[in-house]
């Protein structure tokens, strides 16, 4: 036989119980050719092109999914921010630009559609003041549609008044959903550093320099990695469990690739790049969580956690880096709070605070994401936390984000229930701090030397 | 054009296991390449390498009908395109 019982046995083992999966093949298509005369021409051209592009996705997807047998859990569309690409219009266009974007997702049975966005991390143009200002009434009345705003950026610093202006727009989104603990804000990221071929939702854009169209996949595998680690012996050293979570992210980031491409060649369309990003769910066993636990720490949080999540973020790179020729995206490990069983329980144990999550971030693939945080914090002391965020970005010249969503009505302490895949949150404590003086204060903060490169 | 799937059988043991999946198989035109049974336990462990070339189904039909197999022995029957093992496992 061509194939040893134990490969055999080890691909299947990983799908049945280690929970393998393609998170999301995510299709790359450019609406800048979209931009017509008046807002119902600009609609139907971007109907017309997105169903030209996507009308296949679904069930190509599927086939791919029944041939090889790994599931292929998310089918999502990607776009170029929307501010940019189709510039011009008032805060309402926006909107209904918006619900045409839901429109369309649900007719092809698209899971999220991101690119209802703006990058604005040196100065903001009138459309994308108007795209941001319709954020509250655009997440409220959509479900398919994700945004993001990139206020900072390494080359250019942090757009302070963006940032002040995210932290009022991230409490108006809550508060117009508060009826579902103030989901909306889950479908909004701030960005420093954005990437522009991000395949994971809520920040998935399709960057300007991109092809027409592109398929991206995001792989996932934490409970394959957790599940290598667990089989190795207790004093397995630390070059032994940086081999382990190598060579377990080589075989994940493989069959990502091979996905990807016939993805792409099923389509017509060219592969851009794999995301090795070790993305955990609620499903027992699948989080990153845990993988920092099995190195030997009683609870993610305590003392050594930055260190071992360094340390995991790398290996994945590494690993996935030898496996495919386009490594691309955010590749590394996602440290979501709410979709993530070992992260809910360390920070209701107490031992995972807001300030170690920051830090956790310096090393970590993204930043703070699904975080809820009390209904009363301010607008600006989420400007902080943003501001502190982009920082880190900045100076570290890695990309970062903040997914945080101030539960209405909700204290610490509390548990905030979203459903489906984004799961369930502990309300967790904020500085409190004012941080007032500081966020009003507006501005740019100057890039870096960091970023005088040439 | 060749086209390779591994099959793999998992369950408890009985008889008529193999009986009944070649028969399935030899039913859609599929060749068995490559073969390959242990039992550990009570656990019975089947991988076959298959050759669909001849096949009168698509390799997702064959892995309905395999499925209602699997579902009448109380085994759990999963076919694979051979791309999937290569990429994984070979450099």
């Amino acid at each position: 036989m061509s194939y040893t019982e134990s490969e055999v046995l080890e691909t299947i083992r990983m799908v049945e119980t280690e929970h393998l999966d393609i998170r999301t093949v995510t299709l790359g298509v450019h609406l800048d050719d979209c931009r017509a005369d008046t807002l119902s021409a600009t609609k139907t051209r971007v109907r017309d092109k997105l169903l030209r592009h996507a009308s296949r996705l679904v069930p190509v997807v599927h086939g791919i999914e029944r041939e090889i047998g790994i599931p292929i859990v998310n089918k999502r569309i990607a776009v170029t921010p929307i501010a940019h690409a189709l510039p011009g219009f008032d805060k309402d266009g926006y909107v209904e630009i918006a619900v045409e974007l839901d429109e369309v997702a649900e007719e092809l049975g698209i899971d999220f559609l991101g690119g209802y966005s703006a990058l604005v991390h040196k100065g903001m143009t009138p459309s994308a003041q108007a795209l941001i200002d319709s954020l509250p009434d655009a997440l409220s009345q959509t479900n398919r549609v994700c945004a993001s705003v990139a206020v900072a950026s390494t080359k250019a610093g942090i757009n302070m008044d963006a940032v002040y202006r995210m932290g009022c727009t991230i409490k108006h989104v809550a508060e117009r959903t508060a009826d579902r603990s103030g989901i909306g804000a889950a479908k909004l990221v701030v960005f420093c550093n954005p990437v522009d071929d991000n395949p994971f939702m809520a920040g998935a854009f399709h960057g300007f320099g991109e092809p027409d169209a592109v398929i991206n996949v995001g792989v996932s595998g934490p409970g394959v990695v957790l599940s290598a680690l667990e089989r190795l012996e207790k004093r397995a050293d630390f070059g032994m469990i940086a081999e382990t979570i190598k060579r377990t992210a080589f075989k994940i980031t493989r069959v990502g690739e091979l996905v990807g491409r016939k993805t792409a060649a099923a389509l017509g369309v060219p592969f851009g790049i794999v995301d090795l990003s070790l993305a955990p769910t609620n499903a027992m066993g699948d989080s990153v969580a845990q993988i920092l636990e099995a190195m030997g720490l009683e609870r993610c949080g305590a003392h050594g956690t930055t260190a071992a999540l360094a340390l995991l973020n790398d290996a994945v790179k590494k690993g996935g880096a030898m496996a495919t020729s386009y490594p691309g995206g955010l590749s590394g490990a996602f440290i979501p709070v709410s979709e993530d069983n070992g992260m809910i329980a360390a920070v209701e144990a107490g031992a995972l605070s807001l300030a170690k999550l920051e830090a956790m971030t310096c090393v970590c693939s993204v930043g703070l994401d699904m975080i809820a945080v009390p209904g009363e914090t301010t607008a600006e002391t989420l400007a902080g936390l943003i501001a502190d965020e982009m920082a880190i970005g900045m100076m570290n010249k890695k990309t970062t984000a903040v997914r945080v969503i101030p539960v209405p009505g909700a204290v610490a302490g509390q548990m905030a229930e979203f459903g489906g895949l984004l799961g369930r949150a502990p309300v967790m404590e904020i500085n409190r701090f004012s941080s007032a003086e500081f966020a009003r204060r507006g501005g740019r903060i100057p890039a870096p030397i960091q970023s005088l490169m040439n | 054009m060749e086209q390779r799937a591994l099959i793999t059988v998992v369950g408890i043991d009985r008889i008529g296991i193999i009986a009944a999946v070649t028969t399935a198989l030899a039913d859609n035109r599929v060749n068995i390449v490559d073969i390959r049974q242990t039992i550990v336990g009570e656990f019975f462990t089947m991988i076959m390498v298959v050759d669909l070339q001849q096949a009168v189904r698509s390799l997702q039909e064959l892995q309905s009908c395999l499925d209602e197999v699997g579902l009448r022995l109380g085994v759990k029957i999963t076919v694979q395109s051979e791309e999937l093992f290569r990429s994984m496992h070979r450099i």
